[in-house]
Protein backbone atom coordinates (compact mmCIF):
# COMPACT_ATOMS: atom_id res chain seq x y z
CA UNK A 1 0.00 0.00 0.00
CA UNK A 2 1.97 3.16 -1.15
CA UNK A 3 0.81 5.60 2.27
CA UNK A 4 2.56 8.36 1.15
CA UNK A 5 1.10 12.02 0.36
CA UNK A 6 2.03 13.49 -3.19
CA UNK A 7 4.31 16.07 -3.19
CA UNK A 8 5.05 16.82 -0.12
CA UNK A 9 8.81 16.08 1.65
CA UNK A 10 8.70 12.91 3.61
CA UNK A 11 10.16 14.01 6.97
CA UNK A 12 9.28 9.94 8.11
CA UNK A 13 9.13 7.32 6.00
CA UNK A 14 8.44 3.77 7.17
CA UNK A 15 8.78 1.01 4.60
CA UNK A 16 7.92 -2.27 5.37
CA UNK A 17 8.78 -2.69 8.98
CA UNK A 18 7.88 -5.92 10.82
CA UNK A 19 8.50 -5.86 14.67
CA UNK A 20 8.58 -8.91 17.05
CA UNK A 21 8.73 -9.49 20.60
CA UNK A 22 10.54 -12.63 20.75
CA UNK A 23 8.22 -14.72 18.85
CA UNK A 24 5.06 -12.59 18.31
CA UNK A 25 4.65 -10.18 15.65
CA UNK A 26 3.75 -7.02 16.73
CA UNK A 27 4.20 -4.95 13.41
CA UNK A 28 3.47 -6.39 10.00
CA UNK A 29 4.77 -4.89 7.11
CA UNK A 30 4.01 -1.77 8.04
CA UNK A 31 4.49 1.33 6.00
CA UNK A 32 3.74 4.85 6.65
CA UNK A 33 4.89 8.86 5.71
CA UNK A 34 4.74 11.39 7.39
CA UNK A 35 5.14 15.06 6.19
CA UNK A 36 3.96 18.43 5.28
CA UNK A 37 2.23 20.21 8.06
CA UNK A 38 0.32 17.85 8.60
CA UNK A 39 -1.16 15.77 12.46
CA UNK A 40 -1.05 12.04 12.15
CA UNK A 41 -2.97 9.77 13.91
CA UNK A 42 -2.78 6.49 14.83
CA UNK A 43 -5.97 4.47 15.80
CA UNK A 44 -7.04 0.68 16.61
CA UNK A 45 -7.66 -1.40 19.15
CA UNK A 46 -5.85 -2.18 22.13
CA UNK A 47 -2.68 -4.20 21.45
CA UNK A 48 -2.76 -3.44 17.38
CA UNK A 49 0.81 -1.95 17.39
CA UNK A 50 -0.26 1.49 17.26
CA UNK A 51 2.31 2.62 19.95
CA UNK A 52 4.68 -0.10 18.99
CA UNK A 53 4.72 1.80 15.81
CA UNK A 54 5.04 5.26 17.40
CA UNK A 55 8.03 4.26 19.61
CA UNK A 56 10.02 2.58 16.50
CA UNK A 57 10.20 5.84 14.98
CA UNK A 58 12.55 7.33 17.69
CA UNK A 59 13.39 3.41 19.09
CA UNK A 60 12.02 3.21 22.51
CA UNK A 61 11.76 -0.19 21.67
CA UNK A 62 15.25 -1.20 21.62
CA UNK A 63 14.82 -0.98 25.93
CA UNK A 64 13.14 -4.27 25.08
CA UNK A 65 14.52 -7.29 25.64
CA UNK A 66 14.26 -9.61 22.28
CA UNK A 67 12.74 -6.99 20.21
CA UNK A 68 13.75 -7.90 16.63
CA UNK A 69 13.25 -4.87 13.61
CA UNK A 70 13.01 -5.99 10.06
CA UNK A 71 12.43 -3.15 7.67
CA UNK A 72 12.99 0.81 7.21
CA UNK A 73 12.44 3.70 9.37
CA UNK A 74 13.79 6.70 7.46
CA UNK A 75 14.10 10.36 9.48
CA UNK A 76 15.07 12.73 6.25
CA UNK A 77 15.70 10.10 4.45
CA UNK A 78 18.90 8.79 6.82
CA UNK A 79 18.03 4.91 8.60
CA UNK A 80 16.83 5.37 12.15
CA UNK A 81 18.22 1.84 12.59
CA UNK A 82 21.16 2.25 10.95
CA UNK A 83 24.98 2.69 12.15
CA UNK A 84 25.10 6.25 11.40
CA UNK A 85 22.70 7.71 13.55
CA UNK A 86 23.28 8.34 17.29
CA UNK A 87 20.56 7.40 19.28
CA UNK A 88 21.02 10.32 21.83
CA UNK A 89 20.69 12.71 18.69
CA UNK A 90 18.01 11.03 17.07
CA UNK A 91 15.42 11.35 20.42
CA UNK A 92 16.67 14.75 20.95
CA UNK A 93 15.11 15.05 17.04
CA UNK A 94 12.08 12.99 17.62
CA UNK A 95 11.09 13.65 21.31
CA UNK A 96 8.24 12.11 22.81
CA UNK A 97 5.19 12.48 25.38
CA UNK A 98 3.66 9.99 27.24
CA UNK A 99 0.14 9.16 28.48
CA UNK A 100 0.54 10.05 31.77
CA UNK A 101 2.60 13.29 32.26
CA UNK A 102 6.19 12.20 33.86
CA UNK A 103 8.05 15.40 35.25
CA UNK A 104 11.02 15.65 36.93
CA UNK A 105 10.58 15.61 40.75
CA UNK A 106 12.25 19.04 39.98
CA UNK A 107 11.20 22.71 39.66
CA UNK A 108 9.29 24.03 36.58
CA UNK A 109 12.09 25.89 35.45
CA UNK A 110 14.87 23.02 35.67
CA UNK A 111 12.37 20.54 34.03
CA UNK A 112 12.51 22.42 30.82
CA UNK A 113 16.41 23.41 31.30
CA UNK A 114 17.04 20.10 32.09
CA UNK A 115 18.06 19.00 28.67
CA UNK A 116 19.96 22.03 27.70
CA UNK A 117 22.38 21.89 30.90
CA UNK A 118 23.01 18.10 29.35
CA UNK A 119 24.16 19.78 26.78
CA UNK A 120 26.63 22.14 28.66
CA UNK A 121 26.87 24.64 25.57
CA UNK A 122 24.30 27.20 26.84
CA UNK A 123 25.02 30.19 29.71
CA UNK A 124 22.44 30.92 32.47
CA UNK A 125 20.93 34.12 30.43
CA UNK A 126 20.70 31.91 27.49
CA UNK A 127 18.88 28.88 29.47
CA UNK A 128 16.29 31.45 31.33
CA UNK A 129 15.47 32.56 27.45
CA UNK A 130 14.87 29.68 26.23
CA UNK A 131 13.00 28.15 29.13
CA UNK A 132 10.45 31.48 28.74
CA UNK A 133 10.00 30.39 24.57
CA UNK A 134 9.10 27.21 25.63
CA UNK A 135 6.90 27.69 28.25
CA UNK A 136 5.20 29.97 26.13
CA UNK A 137 5.09 27.99 23.10
CA UNK A 138 3.12 25.23 25.10
CA UNK A 139 0.93 27.89 26.52
CA UNK A 140 2.66 27.70 30.21
CA UNK A 141 4.10 30.84 30.52
CA UNK A 142 1.27 33.06 32.39
CA UNK A 143 -0.04 29.80 34.64
CA UNK A 144 4.41 29.47 35.30
CA UNK A 145 5.99 32.41 35.22
CA UNK A 146 5.40 33.23 39.13
CA UNK A 147 6.47 29.75 40.36
CA UNK A 148 9.16 28.76 38.16
CA UNK A 149 10.97 28.06 41.17
CA UNK A 150 8.50 25.59 42.75
CA UNK A 151 8.19 21.85 42.26
CA UNK A 152 6.66 20.79 38.84
CA UNK A 153 4.74 17.89 41.02
CA UNK A 154 2.15 20.83 42.44
CA UNK A 155 1.01 21.36 38.89
CA UNK A 156 -2.35 20.22 37.95
CA UNK A 157 -2.23 17.10 35.41
CA UNK A 158 -2.90 19.89 32.27
CA UNK A 159 0.03 21.98 32.96
CA UNK A 160 2.14 19.23 33.94
CA UNK A 161 1.36 17.68 30.20
CA UNK A 162 1.90 21.04 28.60
CA UNK A 163 5.22 21.24 31.19
CA UNK A 164 6.71 17.79 29.14
CA UNK A 165 5.66 19.02 26.14
CA UNK A 166 7.77 22.58 26.92
CA UNK A 167 10.43 20.05 28.36
CA UNK A 168 10.49 18.76 24.43
CA UNK A 169 10.07 21.95 22.89
CA UNK A 170 13.59 23.30 24.41
CA UNK A 171 16.05 20.48 22.67
CA UNK A 172 13.86 22.03 19.62
CA UNK A 173 13.01 18.77 18.10
CA UNK A 174 11.43 18.45 14.74
CA UNK A 175 9.14 15.42 15.15
CA UNK A 176 7.38 15.45 18.42
CA UNK A 177 5.46 11.81 19.10
CA UNK A 178 2.47 11.53 21.32
CA UNK A 179 1.56 8.21 22.84
CA UNK A 180 -2.08 8.95 24.69
CA UNK A 181 -1.23 12.42 25.78
CA UNK A 182 -4.84 13.22 27.15
CA UNK A 183 -5.70 9.90 28.00
CA UNK A 184 -5.05 10.78 31.85
CA UNK A 185 -7.09 14.39 31.33
CA UNK A 186 -10.52 15.61 31.81
CA UNK A 187 -12.43 16.99 28.78
CA UNK A 188 -11.14 21.02 29.17
CA UNK A 189 -7.23 19.96 30.18
CA UNK A 190 -7.81 17.48 26.60
CA UNK A 191 -8.64 20.80 24.96
CA UNK A 192 -6.16 22.46 25.94
CA UNK A 193 -3.43 19.97 24.55
CA UNK A 194 -5.19 19.46 21.19
CA UNK A 195 -5.43 23.25 21.02
CA UNK A 196 -1.74 23.26 21.64
CA UNK A 197 -1.05 20.57 19.17
CA UNK A 198 -2.58 22.65 16.26
CA UNK A 199 -0.52 25.30 17.39
CA UNK A 200 2.68 23.56 17.39
CA UNK A 201 1.80 21.71 14.13
CA UNK A 202 3.07 25.13 12.08
CA UNK A 203 6.38 23.70 13.21
CA UNK A 204 6.66 20.75 14.26
CA UNK A 205 5.53 17.19 12.90
CA UNK A 206 3.53 15.63 15.42
CA UNK A 207 2.49 11.67 15.31
CA UNK A 208 -0.30 10.78 17.77
CA UNK A 209 -1.27 7.93 18.98
CA UNK A 210 -5.27 7.88 20.79
CA UNK A 211 -7.84 5.38 21.51
CA UNK A 212 -10.28 8.77 21.57
CA UNK A 213 -11.60 8.58 18.03
CA UNK A 214 -13.39 12.00 18.03
CA UNK A 215 -9.54 13.15 18.84
CA UNK A 216 -8.39 11.57 16.18
CA UNK A 217 -10.61 13.44 13.77
CA UNK A 218 -10.75 16.77 15.68
CA UNK A 219 -6.97 16.91 15.25
CA UNK A 220 -5.24 14.50 12.55
CA UNK A 221 -5.16 15.31 9.19
CA UNK A 222 -4.09 11.79 8.04
CA UNK A 223 -5.21 9.31 9.86
CA UNK A 224 -3.87 4.95 9.90
CA UNK A 225 -5.91 2.34 11.01
CA UNK A 226 -4.40 -0.59 12.60
CA UNK A 227 -5.95 -3.72 13.45
CA UNK A 228 -3.46 -7.02 14.76
CA UNK A 229 -0.32 -5.30 13.72
CA UNK A 230 -1.32 -4.57 10.15
CA UNK A 231 -2.16 -0.43 8.99
CA UNK A 232 -5.19 -1.50 7.25
CA UNK A 233 -5.92 1.98 5.62
CA UNK A 234 -4.09 4.85 5.90
CA UNK A 235 -5.40 8.40 4.50
CA UNK A 236 -7.10 11.48 4.74
CA UNK A 237 -8.76 11.79 8.48
CA UNK A 238 -11.71 13.54 6.40
CA UNK A 239 -12.04 10.64 4.26
CA UNK A 240 -11.51 7.91 6.99
CA UNK A 241 -14.20 9.16 9.04
CA UNK A 242 -16.80 9.58 6.21
CA UNK A 243 -16.37 7.33 3.69
CA UNK A 244 -13.27 4.42 4.96
CA UNK A 245 -12.19 2.69 2.02
CA UNK A 246 -11.71 -0.48 4.19
CA UNK A 247 -14.67 -2.19 5.75
CA UNK A 248 -12.68 -3.32 8.93
CA UNK A 249 -12.38 0.45 9.45
CA UNK A 250 -15.70 1.49 8.92
CA UNK A 251 -16.70 -1.70 12.01
CA UNK A 252 -13.87 0.04 13.82
CA UNK A 253 -15.02 3.77 13.40
CA UNK A 254 -18.96 3.00 13.72
CA UNK A 255 -18.41 0.90 16.77
CA UNK A 256 -19.39 -2.47 15.14
CA UNK A 257 -15.62 -3.97 16.21
CA UNK A 258 -15.24 -6.87 18.41
CA UNK B 1 -20.72 2.20 19.35
CA UNK B 2 -23.37 0.34 21.48
CA UNK B 3 -26.26 -2.06 20.68
CA UNK B 4 -28.84 1.04 21.69
CA UNK B 5 -27.63 3.41 19.17
CA UNK B 6 -28.18 0.93 16.51
CA UNK B 7 -31.67 0.18 17.71
CA UNK B 8 -32.46 4.11 17.33
CA UNK B 9 -31.27 3.94 13.54
CA UNK B 10 -33.51 1.66 12.70
CA UNK B 11 -36.27 3.09 14.56
CA UNK B 12 -35.51 6.26 12.72
CA UNK B 13 -35.96 4.58 9.16
CA UNK B 14 -38.76 2.87 10.25
CA UNK B 15 -40.42 6.50 11.17
CA UNK B 16 -39.10 8.17 7.57
CA UNK B 17 -40.34 4.82 5.83
CA UNK B 18 -43.81 5.44 7.60
CA UNK B 19 -43.94 9.35 6.17
CA UNK B 20 -42.67 7.58 2.85
CA UNK B 21 -46.11 5.80 2.82
CA UNK B 22 -48.13 8.09 3.40
CA UNK B 23 -46.65 10.44 0.87
CA UNK B 24 -46.80 7.95 -1.41
CA UNK B 25 -50.41 6.93 -0.82
CA UNK B 26 -50.61 10.78 -1.55
CA UNK B 27 -48.94 10.45 -5.05
CA UNK B 28 -50.82 7.48 -6.10
CA UNK B 29 -54.56 9.69 -4.94
CA UNK B 30 -52.75 12.30 -6.85
CA UNK B 31 -52.36 9.86 -9.88
CA UNK B 32 -56.26 8.10 -9.78
CA UNK B 33 -57.61 11.58 -9.77
CA UNK B 34 -55.96 12.94 -12.83
CA UNK B 35 -56.32 9.19 -14.62
CA UNK B 36 -59.62 8.38 -13.15
CA UNK B 37 -61.05 11.63 -12.66
CA UNK B 38 -61.92 10.84 -9.24
CA UNK B 39 -61.26 14.05 -6.71
CA UNK B 40 -62.73 12.39 -3.92
CA UNK B 41 -59.96 11.52 -2.02
CA UNK B 42 -59.20 15.08 -1.15
CA UNK B 43 -60.19 14.57 2.73
CA UNK B 44 -57.57 11.89 3.06
CA UNK B 45 -54.91 14.15 1.11
CA UNK B 46 -55.18 16.44 3.98
CA UNK B 47 -54.84 13.88 6.89
CA UNK B 48 -52.21 12.48 5.17
CA UNK B 49 -50.47 16.05 4.62
CA UNK B 50 -50.63 16.51 8.14
CA UNK B 51 -49.35 14.01 9.38
CA UNK B 52 -46.32 14.23 6.93
CA UNK B 53 -45.73 17.31 8.33
CA UNK B 54 -46.01 16.29 11.69
CA UNK B 55 -43.22 13.15 10.90
CA UNK B 56 -40.79 15.74 9.65
CA UNK B 57 -40.61 17.83 12.18
CA UNK B 58 -39.92 14.69 14.42
CA UNK B 59 -37.54 13.05 12.25
CA UNK B 60 -35.42 16.02 12.04
CA UNK B 61 -35.85 15.82 15.79
CA UNK B 62 -34.58 12.65 16.07
CA UNK B 63 -31.26 13.09 13.61
CA UNK B 64 -30.35 15.67 15.54
CA UNK B 65 -30.48 14.01 18.89
CA UNK B 66 -28.66 11.17 17.45
CA UNK B 67 -26.10 13.27 15.55
CA UNK B 68 -25.54 15.07 19.18
CA UNK B 69 -25.73 12.40 21.81
CA UNK B 70 -23.53 9.28 19.59
CA UNK B 71 -21.27 11.42 17.24
CA UNK B 72 -21.41 8.74 14.18
CA UNK B 73 -19.01 8.52 11.79
CA UNK B 74 -18.51 6.76 7.95
CA UNK B 75 -21.69 5.08 6.91
CA UNK B 76 -23.85 6.10 10.00
CA UNK B 77 -22.82 9.51 9.48
CA UNK B 78 -24.00 9.43 5.73
CA UNK B 79 -27.49 7.17 7.05
CA UNK B 80 -28.62 10.25 9.09
CA UNK B 81 -27.29 12.84 6.88
CA UNK B 82 -29.35 10.71 3.79
CA UNK B 83 -32.21 10.38 6.42
CA UNK B 84 -32.86 13.89 6.98
CA UNK B 85 -32.54 14.90 3.33
CA UNK B 86 -34.95 12.65 2.17
CA UNK B 87 -37.07 13.48 5.37
CA UNK B 88 -37.50 17.12 3.49
CA UNK B 89 -37.41 15.81 0.14
CA UNK B 90 -40.90 14.00 1.43
CA UNK B 91 -42.80 16.76 2.40
CA UNK B 92 -42.08 18.76 -0.44
CA UNK B 93 -43.60 15.39 -2.64
CA UNK B 94 -47.07 15.74 -0.24
CA UNK B 95 -47.22 19.28 -1.21
CA UNK B 96 -46.92 19.00 -4.60
CA UNK B 97 -49.12 15.67 -4.24
CA UNK B 98 -51.58 17.98 -2.74
CA UNK B 99 -51.82 20.86 -4.65
CA UNK B 100 -52.16 18.50 -7.66
CA UNK B 101 -55.25 17.09 -5.84
CA UNK B 102 -56.65 20.99 -5.45
CA UNK B 103 -55.92 21.78 -9.37
CA UNK B 104 -57.57 18.77 -10.60
CA UNK B 105 -61.11 19.42 -8.54
CA UNK B 106 -61.03 22.43 -9.99
CA UNK B 107 -60.42 20.59 -13.74
CA UNK B 108 -62.73 18.61 -12.84
CA UNK B 109 -65.86 21.09 -12.55
CA UNK B 110 -64.91 22.30 -15.90
CA UNK B 111 -65.65 20.53 -19.66
CA UNK B 112 -62.79 18.64 -20.58
CA UNK B 113 -60.83 20.87 -23.21
CA UNK B 114 -58.65 18.01 -25.02
CA UNK B 115 -58.05 14.35 -23.85
CA UNK B 116 -55.29 13.19 -21.94
CA UNK B 117 -52.40 11.38 -23.79
CA UNK B 118 -49.10 12.39 -23.04
CA UNK B 119 -50.06 13.45 -19.23
CA UNK B 120 -51.64 10.13 -17.65
CA UNK B 121 -47.96 8.55 -19.39
CA UNK B 122 -45.98 11.16 -17.33
CA UNK B 123 -48.13 10.40 -14.67
CA UNK B 124 -47.10 6.88 -14.60
CA UNK B 125 -43.64 7.35 -14.87
CA UNK B 126 -43.55 9.68 -12.26
CA UNK B 127 -45.65 7.27 -9.63
CA UNK B 128 -43.24 4.71 -10.27
CA UNK B 129 -40.02 6.59 -9.92
CA UNK B 130 -41.26 7.57 -6.58
CA UNK B 131 -42.05 4.21 -5.46
CA UNK B 132 -38.56 2.70 -6.68
CA UNK B 133 -36.62 5.58 -4.90
CA UNK B 134 -37.97 4.75 -1.70
CA UNK B 135 -37.84 0.83 -2.54
CA UNK B 136 -34.33 1.71 -3.24
CA UNK B 137 -33.93 3.96 -0.22
CA UNK B 138 -35.02 0.52 1.93
CA UNK B 139 -32.54 -1.65 0.30
CA UNK B 140 -30.14 0.72 -0.16
CA UNK B 141 -30.34 -0.67 -3.84
CA UNK B 142 -27.36 1.49 -5.94
CA UNK B 143 -28.51 0.13 -8.87
CA UNK B 144 -32.19 0.44 -8.88
CA UNK B 145 -31.38 4.20 -7.77
CA UNK B 146 -29.12 4.67 -10.90
CA UNK B 147 -31.52 3.67 -13.31
CA UNK B 148 -34.05 6.46 -11.73
CA UNK B 149 -31.55 9.14 -12.47
CA UNK B 150 -31.89 7.84 -16.13
CA UNK B 151 -35.55 8.30 -16.25
CA UNK B 152 -36.24 12.11 -15.09
CA UNK B 153 -35.01 13.60 -19.02
CA UNK B 154 -38.01 11.57 -19.89
CA UNK B 155 -40.42 13.31 -17.81
CA UNK B 156 -39.39 16.52 -18.80
CA UNK B 157 -39.43 16.32 -22.22
CA UNK B 158 -43.18 15.11 -21.82
CA UNK B 159 -43.39 17.74 -19.60
CA UNK B 160 -42.91 20.16 -22.42
CA UNK B 161 -44.58 18.35 -24.83
CA UNK B 162 -47.55 18.74 -22.87
CA UNK B 163 -46.85 22.42 -21.80
CA UNK B 164 -46.73 22.86 -25.77
CA UNK B 165 -49.83 21.42 -26.92
CA UNK B 166 -51.41 23.58 -24.47
CA UNK B 167 -49.95 26.70 -25.32
CA UNK B 168 -51.48 26.08 -29.01
CA UNK B 169 -54.36 25.41 -27.83
CA UNK B 170 -55.03 28.64 -25.83
CA UNK B 171 -53.60 30.61 -28.65
CA UNK B 172 -56.61 28.92 -30.75
CA UNK B 173 -59.57 29.69 -28.36
CA UNK B 174 -59.05 31.67 -25.34
CA UNK B 175 -61.98 30.06 -23.20
CA UNK B 176 -59.49 27.14 -22.55
CA UNK B 177 -57.33 28.95 -20.84
CA UNK B 178 -58.04 28.58 -16.91
CA UNK B 179 -58.55 24.70 -17.39
CA UNK B 180 -54.96 24.84 -19.82
CA UNK B 181 -53.53 27.17 -17.07
CA UNK B 182 -54.58 24.50 -14.11
CA UNK B 183 -53.51 21.63 -16.35
CA UNK B 184 -49.93 23.37 -16.76
CA UNK B 185 -49.53 23.65 -12.84
CA UNK B 186 -50.33 19.97 -12.46
CA UNK B 187 -48.02 18.90 -15.11
CA UNK B 188 -45.92 21.18 -13.61
CA UNK B 189 -46.06 19.72 -9.77
CA UNK B 190 -46.06 15.80 -11.57
CA UNK B 191 -42.26 17.03 -12.87
CA UNK B 192 -41.35 18.07 -9.46
CA UNK B 193 -41.89 14.79 -7.60
CA UNK B 194 -40.04 13.13 -10.50
CA UNK B 195 -37.35 15.42 -9.40
CA UNK B 196 -37.36 14.72 -5.45
CA UNK B 197 -37.57 10.73 -6.77
CA UNK B 198 -34.39 11.67 -8.48
CA UNK B 199 -32.94 13.50 -5.61
CA UNK B 200 -33.84 10.63 -3.10
CA UNK B 201 -32.25 8.19 -5.35
CA UNK B 202 -28.78 10.37 -5.35
CA UNK B 203 -29.03 10.39 -1.36
CA UNK B 204 -29.77 6.34 -1.63
CA UNK B 205 -25.93 6.21 -3.70
CA UNK B 206 -24.26 8.85 -1.28
CA UNK B 207 -25.86 6.94 1.69
CA UNK B 208 -24.20 3.57 0.48
CA UNK B 209 -21.24 4.40 -1.61
CA UNK B 210 -20.12 8.32 -0.05
CA UNK B 211 -20.44 9.10 -4.04
CA UNK B 212 -22.40 12.80 -4.47
CA UNK B 213 -23.53 12.47 -7.91
CA UNK B 214 -25.37 15.58 -7.82
CA UNK B 215 -25.31 17.88 -10.79
CA UNK B 216 -23.92 15.28 -12.67
CA UNK B 217 -20.45 16.11 -10.76
CA UNK B 218 -19.88 12.15 -11.16
CA UNK B 219 -21.20 10.42 -14.05
CA UNK B 220 -24.22 8.27 -12.73
CA UNK B 221 -23.61 5.63 -15.55
CA UNK B 222 -20.22 5.04 -14.07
Amino acid sequence: MDNSAPGIHNKIEIIDLDLYYGQFQALKSVSMTVGGNNIVGLIGPSGCGKSTLLRSINRMNDLIEGVKIKGRVLLDGVEVYGSKMEIYELRKRVGMVFQRPNPFPLSVFDNISFGLRVEKSYNRKKISAIVEKSLRAAWLWDECKDKLHESALTLPLDQQQRLCIARLLAVEPEVILMDEPCSALDPIATMKIEELMMDLKKNYHIVIVTHNMQQASRVSDLCGYMLLGEMVEFGRTSDIFTNPRDNRTQDYITGRYG
Amino acid sequence: MDRHFFEELDSLKKELLNMGSLVEEMVGIAVKALVEHDADLLETIRQNEARVNRLQVDIDEYCLKLIALHQPTASDLRFLLGISKINAELERVGDHAANICKGISVILEKEQIKPFIDMPQMVDIVGSMFRESLHAFVNLDVDKARTILLRDDQVDQLRYKIIQELVDLMKKDPGTVETAVCLILTANSFEKIADHATNIAEVVIFVAQGKDVRHHFEDPLL
